[in-house]
């Protein structure tokens, strides 16, 4: 059952954090653009600067974040590589 | 130093570094000749990764798109990074635990099927070559261009450099190259942009900048953007014109294409543990992002730049066109090769640079008494240009040209480098020669990789017309062949072999047939390539995720008609799940 409860963890996990991907990328950058574009930060439209700078930034700390909490939960699992 | 002498130089030096690096990392077993060895560390494949994904198309066209396109261009930024998170997330870490070297070996041992990893070959050998031809056109423009050369002859020098290092370094050679083509490639793209940006905005940091006041204090740089192009008929830069459910649509087809490309899938395979392939594709996205946020400043720039030098002033003011005869020197020079073109249809010696395909806006041209759009500019010289157009010194566009070498030569290794290794491990060895040795293989191995770099400088040589298209073509096949097989392989027991064939098979041939009814490779174009004629008003560019979707809703259909994998299979899949080695007899999941 140790490997059950694992991997519903870890699709949990994925869930999350693919949900964000989602929000950041088809939410802010195209889907609600014209709404967020309403609001002017500095010279960036908010949905231009989600849809050109924002989202990106997003995808390489959604990418880190998984690291980091995937190799604690094969930890906490004890399924992790060094035994 | 006269500048020819020293892009000679620059670009002969970086040579030597490549193939110096190749003889250093030889490889010596099939292991070091498919996946180095499972021996390279998380930073330095994600440099390789960066390199092996950012094509001659990133680094040379994407900004130039981009300034052209505005928010449109979005689907390429968004598209070709978020990509990395559904590969991160969803497959790197399990097919690195699978631990053995190709694409289709993973399909044909999951789903139990020597026909499902031929299937696999074919959709590989489509995907790959369609990408490579243009890589090695790439190769031979970058030549022509900057060495003064002739484009065969170029083509030829390049193919020789990837031959030298991909046959005999195989991906270990490849992998240490492409480290080096990173850095080289990121160097020469990012020092122009920051001296532009502070040009411009008096701002360093691309990034920032371009959101930024412009330097002589007349407002927001992209503000002034907007409301100068919108004068001259144009959709305003940061809104766009493409419908939101194409944007939608081009946007997914792209990032599952990505992450369904063998060439950047394989690279995980080389990092020696499962926590390093997550790490991993972190650094990849890391350092593509460098690049990737860069470009929409570098676009915004020199849109701004290019308006700004030809629009003076006051839109409808004749004094405010520039005067022909006033042109700058970066324009002089790009004339020259044609990639700039004047013609003065109105007679007045000044150029006219405005959008005559929006009605509306031509009877208000003709008031000024323009008679038409004056100026054509190739997207492509945008990021070429764009050191001169700084001023920056020599030395800088001799790095240009390294770099968009780097770029198209470490990309073209890598999908050279995954034909020759689902040629030979998956045709040769798995269909004909089963007891083929170690020895016997790597030899086979680096026939096929020379093979294939013949077969690729010949299609770049001699490439249809159709260039611009292949790509998206590439990517759609990617993302409606091999993506849904792999995702469903790892997350579902259940589906098989018969399913993952019938699946494969609708989505290749339905998304071929789509592309082809509007863009007509195979066969000339059956309808017009008009929103009003598209499925559901998605483009060519996004019909990858209905091709995706139909290979999903096919696999499992079939699956679930037909009899379970057998007990060895799904303990298979259970292990990819772990990290840790597991044995595993009772199913549980």
């Amino acid at each position: 059952m140790k490997h059950r409860e694992y991997w519903i963890a870890n699709l949990r996990l994925v869930g999350v954090l693919l949900s964000i991907w989602f929000l950041v990328s088809f939410g802010c950058g195209i889907l609600f653009v014209d709404v967020l574009n309403q609001v002017q930060i500095g010279g960036f439209k908010l949905g231009f600067w989600f849809a050109q700078q924002g989202s990106i930034v997003v995808f390489v700390l959604l990418i880190f974040v998984y690291a980091l909490l995937a190799n604690r939960l094969d930890r906490t699992h004890d399924v992790d590589e060094d035994e | 130093m006269s500048q020819q002498l020293l892009i000679y130089f620059v670009v002969g030096g970086s040579f030597l570094l490549y193939i110096g690096l190749a003889i250093y990392s030889k490889a010596n077993s099939t292991s070091d000749f498919y996946v180095a060895g499972k021996h390279v560390s998380p930073v330095a494949n994600g440099m390789a990764t960066a390199a092996d994904w950012m094509s001659a198309a990133s680094f040379i066209s994407m900004a130039g798109l981009i300034a052209f396109l505005g928010y449109d261009g979005s689907v390429y930024l968004m598209g070709w990074t978020g990509g990395y998170v559904i590969l991160a997330l969803l497959l790197a870490p399990y097919l690195r635990k699978f631990g053995k070297y190709t694409v289709p070996e993973f399909i044909g041992d999951r789903y139990d099927s020597q026909i499902a990893r031929t299937v696999a070959v074919i959709c590989l050998i489509v995907i790959s070559f369609t990408y490579v031809a243009g890589q090695m056109r790439g190769v031979g423009i970058v030549f022509a261009r900057f060495l003064n050369v002739d484009v065969t002859v170029g083509l030829l020098t390049g193919m020789g450099v990837v031959f030298v290092y991909a046959v005999f370094g195989g991906m270990k050679g490849i992998t240490y190259t492409q480290v080096a083509q990173y850095c080289v490639m990121i160097f020469a793209y990012t020092l122009p942009a920051v001296f532009i940006t502070f040009q411009v905005t008096n701002i360093p940091i691309p990034q920032l900048g371009f959101g930024s006041e412009l330097a002589d204090g007349s407002g927001y740089l992209l503000s002034r953007l907007d409301q100068v192009v919108t004068e001259l008929g144009f959709a305003s830069y940061t809104d766009g014109s493409k419908s939101m459910v194409d944007v939608f649509f081009i946007t997914m087809a792209l990032m599952i294409g990505t992450a369904g490309l063998p060439h950047v899938i394989v690279r995980f395979f080389t990092v020696p543990r499962v926590r390093d392939a997550r790490i991993s594709a972190g650094y990849a996205l890391l350092f593509i992002a460098i690049l990737y946020t860069t470009a929409p400043a570098v676009g915004s720039l020199a849109r701004w730049n290019l308006t700004a030098t030809i629009q003076t002033g006051e839109v409808g003011v004749l004094t405010a066109n520039l005067q022909y005869e006033e042109r700058p020197e970066w324009f002089k020079t790009w004339e020259e090769t044609g990639l700039i073109r004047f013609d003065d249809k109105n007679q007045d010696g000044r150029i006219q640079y405005y959008n005559d395909a929006n009605e509306e806006f031509v009877a208000v041209a003709d008031s000024y008494g323009w008679a038409g759009n004056e100026l054509t500019i190739d997207r492509d010289i945008l990021v070429l240009a764009n050191p001169e157009i700084a001023g920056l010194p020599d030395w800088v566009v001799a790095f240009i040209a390294a770099g968009a070498i780097a770029a198209a030569l470490s990309t073209a290794a890598g999908l050279l480098l995954v034909i020759s290794a689902a040629v030979s491990h998956d045709l040769v060895k798995s269909v004909f020669n089963r007891n083929m040795s170690d020895r016997n293989e790597l030899i086979v191995g680096r026939i096929c990789a020379a093979v294939a770099i013949c077969l690729a400088g010949y299609l770049g040589f001699d490439l249809p017309a159709f260039v611009a298209e292949v790509v998206a073509f590439a990517f759609g096949i990617a993302a409606a062949s091999l993506f849904p097989v792999i995702l469903l392989g790892i997350f579902s027991v259940r589906v098989n072999g018969i399913g993952a064939i019938c699946g494969m098979l609708a989505g290749l041939v339905f998304t071929t047939l789509y592309i082809n009814a509007f863009k007509g490779m195979l066969f000339s174009p059956m309808f017009e390539n008009v929103p009003e004629n598209w499925l559901f008003g998605i483009s060519p560019e996004g019909i990858g995720v209905l091709g995706a979707l139909l290979n999903f809703a096919v696999t499992l259909v079939v699956s679930y008609c037909t009899k379970a994998p057998r007990q060895e299979v799904v303990d298979l899949v259970y292990n990819l799940r772990t990290p840790r080695v597991v044995q595993t007899k009772v199913s549980h999941g």
